[in-house]
């Protein structure tokens, strides 16, 4: 088996730069976010409490960040060993994806010298979907960085002792994420009539649970496609393209739900009504039904190429479905608008840039990938 | 083993499709109306537009002045917000002429927290920061507890908790009914200021007996109307107005302590249509179905353990 080990390579290339000068742009908004309020920076309002912050860098982004849950799934609950190779890669990127998740909130919530209070059993309120998916998504977190330990933990006496409790935290890293991001679906739930009926539905949690597997692997075979071509890495379209074999059962079973769902509450014709929310709703799943279609040929799913683009289009969809349902279709009465402001969107792609460097700085530095 | 793995992931899938089945909202009984509860009853029909409430209010609560306009001479918000916890809007239609009258009419309508029976953002609240009186059943706010999430304000079918944007140490700020004067023996001061009786206060129930009265008047004979207080003994005599055969919050998401009378329909006056449970009830069955003692989540990962564990030995 050839082995994992580090890429090598000089750290500071062009494309780590431009991150690290948007980086530093949104540091300057974030300054001005905690002197002036979150007003001074975004456009979110009463109406829209909720803008990009939750949206994308939440809810957007820990669905990326399922790669981790996805792979886990398969490889130990479906005991399909021979995808060991795309864990490490997958559990590295839900690593990013929830800790900046967790850094979002912390910018997004007004008072967050308070937010331990969540901890705490006296303020803590049981009946609130937010408190679970808020305890949930920072244990998990937890949980992801001493599944990625192994990569840095120095000492062999270390390793040895995190291998013997390992399989505990594999598991919980099964468990916490099925709970929470079908909690993300819940959380809308509550939000009832404000909810376009395009997405509103009592099934929410399990479309966003299913969601967030297709996610999670349209993510690990994205970041393989990208860093094999990028780094010569050893080919893994063989391992990638059966895989992508699980996905057409997976989107149909989704597309299933989703439609039958949208049929037996009478909003069908919704779809077809050429505004906005039809038009997204037809965006959303037109995103979804191509690389089903595709990757339903079995011919296709060795082509490395259409299995990049249709994970690429698979992304879209889901990311596209989650903005759809936290602010998109979301409509709490006249007179409220939305749209993210430019520090607002800086803030955003900081952190992704954050993202994106850290990445760069690991792969090279860690035991990550296996070479050519 | 084969045997048993299946039947694990049986299991668990069939716990998830229980726990998401949209009859889940049959589960848990309807709560019901405090035997104490205290509110207002806003009679549309007698609001004369005045907007002395919104001046007492301010006061009472004191909350800064809200500008709309190039003028900044008085107080003049267009909407609820961080700084207006109570507001008098007007519905107007065709030449505007006739009060209460849907075509070529006006009418007047007070929003504020409604105080819900069952309030969505007492449920939603992570941290506990919201909360209902157990006697007296009014919604209120704890800004220690509060972590500044903003969920309040998504689930709220009103709109009503309301966040300071503009600060960097920010507040949720919505009514609280005057709990500040209500201690102090005093009663909410948009309705110990109103002059017509058109927002009344008074213990819940009374208020609700009060509503059947009305509308079992005959339309434009003279009946003695409370003010103020629905026990203050102060009586004004007016004409009734034609009222619908409708009390919003007598069941509007579950209830509210806040009541409405109106001579139109109450969409008309910018008040939502809602089933009577709130959403966040559905939510909270998911979340109690799924999560109660945390039994599920502990089995389901004693299963996962015991996958993995076998994993790992076939690897070695």
């Amino acid at each position: 088996m050839k082995e994992k080990k580090p890429i090598g390579g000089r750290i500071f290339t062009i494309p780590f730069l431009i991150c690290l000068g948007i980086a530093l742009i949104a540091l300057y908004f974030l300054a001005k976010r905690f002197i002036f309020g979150l007003g001074a920076v975004t456009n979110m309002n009463d109406g829209y409490p909720w803008g990009i912050w939750i949206a994308y860098d939440v809810v957007v982004g820990t669905a990326f960040g399922c790669g981790g849950y996805a792979m886990a799934l398969l490889v130990y609950i479906f005991n399909k060993g021979e995808y060991h190779p795309l864990v490490r890669p997958a559990i590295m990127t839900s690593v990013f994806g929830y800790s900046l998740a967790a850094v979002a909130v912390f910018f997004d919530i007004g008072r967050y010298w308070n937010m331990y209070n969540i901890f705490l059993p006296w303020y803590a309120n049981t009946n609130s979907v937010l408190l679970e998916v808020a305890l949930c998504i920072a244990a998990y977190c937890l949980v992801l960085w001493i599944e990625f330990s192994p990569t840095f933990v120095k000492t062999e006496q270390t390793k040895a002792k995190l291998n013997k409790v390992m399989f505990i935290f594999i598991a919980l890293g099964i468990l916490l994420p099925t709970m929470h991001q079908s909690s993300l679906g819940t959380m809308m739930i509550a939000a009832g009539q404000k909810l376009s009926p395009l997405w509103w539905t009592g099934l929410l949690p399990l479309l966003f649970l299913i969601s967030a597997i297709t996610m999670g692997y349209a993510v690990v075979i994205f970041e393989s496609s990208i860093a094999t071509l990028r780094y010569k890495l050893a080919d893994e379209t063989d391992i990638l393209g059966k895989l992508s074999s699980i996905m057409p059962w997976l989107l149909g079973a989704y597309l299933i739900v989703r439609f039958g769902d949208v049929i037996v509450r009478g909003h069908f014709g919704l779809i077809f009504k050429g505004d906005l929310l039809g038009n997204m709703f037809i965006l959303e799943n037109i995103l979804l039904i191509i690389p089903m279609c595709l990757l339903a040929v079995p011919g296709n799913r060795k082509n490395a190429r259409l299995l990049f683009l249709s994970a690429v289009s698979l992304m879209l969809s889901g990311g596209i479905y989650r903005f759809n349902c936290y602010i998109i279709g979301f409509n709490p009465g006249t007179g409220w608008h939305y749209f993210p402001a430019v520090p607002e969107i800086f803030i955003t792609l900081g952190l992704v840039s954050v993202e994106l460097m850290a990445y760069l700085w690991f792969i090279k530095r860690l035991p990550i990938y296996r070479s050519a | 083993m084969e045997i048993k793995r299946r039947d694990f992931l049986k299991g668990l899938a069939s716990g998830a499709l229980l726990a998401v089945a949209p009859p889940a909202l049959a589960g848990s009984p309807k709560k019901s109306r405090l035997p104490d509860a205290l509110g207002i009853l806003y009679d549309s029909t007698l609001c004369v537009g005045c907007q002395v409430c919104m001046v007492a209010c301010k006061k009472a609560n004191n909350m800064p002045d809200e500008h709309y306009g190039p003028q900044k001479i008085w107080d003049n918000p267009i909407d609820l917000s961080a700084k207006t916890l109570n507001i008098i809007k007007e519905y107007e239609n065709g030449n505007g002429k006739y009060k209460d009258r849907k075509i070529d009419g006006y009418a007047f309508v007070k929003r504020q927290c409604m105080h819900c029976v069952d309030p969505s953002c007492v449920s939603a609240c992570p941290a506990s920061a919201l909360t209902k009186d157990r006697k007296t059943g009014i919604v209120t706010y704890n800004k220690d507890a509060c972590i500044g999430c903003r969920y309040c304000e998504i689930v709220c079918p009103f709109n009503i908790p309301k966040f300071q944007w503009e600060e960097p140490f920010p507040q949720i700020v919505k009514c609280q009914l005057c709990s500040h004067l209500l201690v102090k023996g005093e009663i909410a001061a948009c309705c110990s200021e109103c002059p017509t009786g058109a927002s009344l206060f008074g213990p819940v129930k009374d208020l609700l007996k009060e509503t059947g009265r009305r509308q079992k008047m005959t339309p434009g004979k003279q009946y003695d109307f409370p003010i103020s207080s629905i026990s203050s003994g102060k009586t004004q005599t007016h004409k009734a107005a034609r009222y619908i055969p409708h009390v919003y919050g007598e069941n509007e998401a579950g209830g509210t302590q806040v009541l409405y009378l109106a001579g139109m329909p109450f969409n008309r006056l910018g008040l939502p249509e809602l089933p009577d449970r709130p959403y966040t009830a559905l939510a909270e069955n998911i979340q109690h179905m799924l999560y109660k003692g945390m039994i599920l989540p502990i089995v389901a990962l004693g299963g996962l353990i015991f996958l993995v564990k076998r994993t790992g030995e076939k690897e070695e």
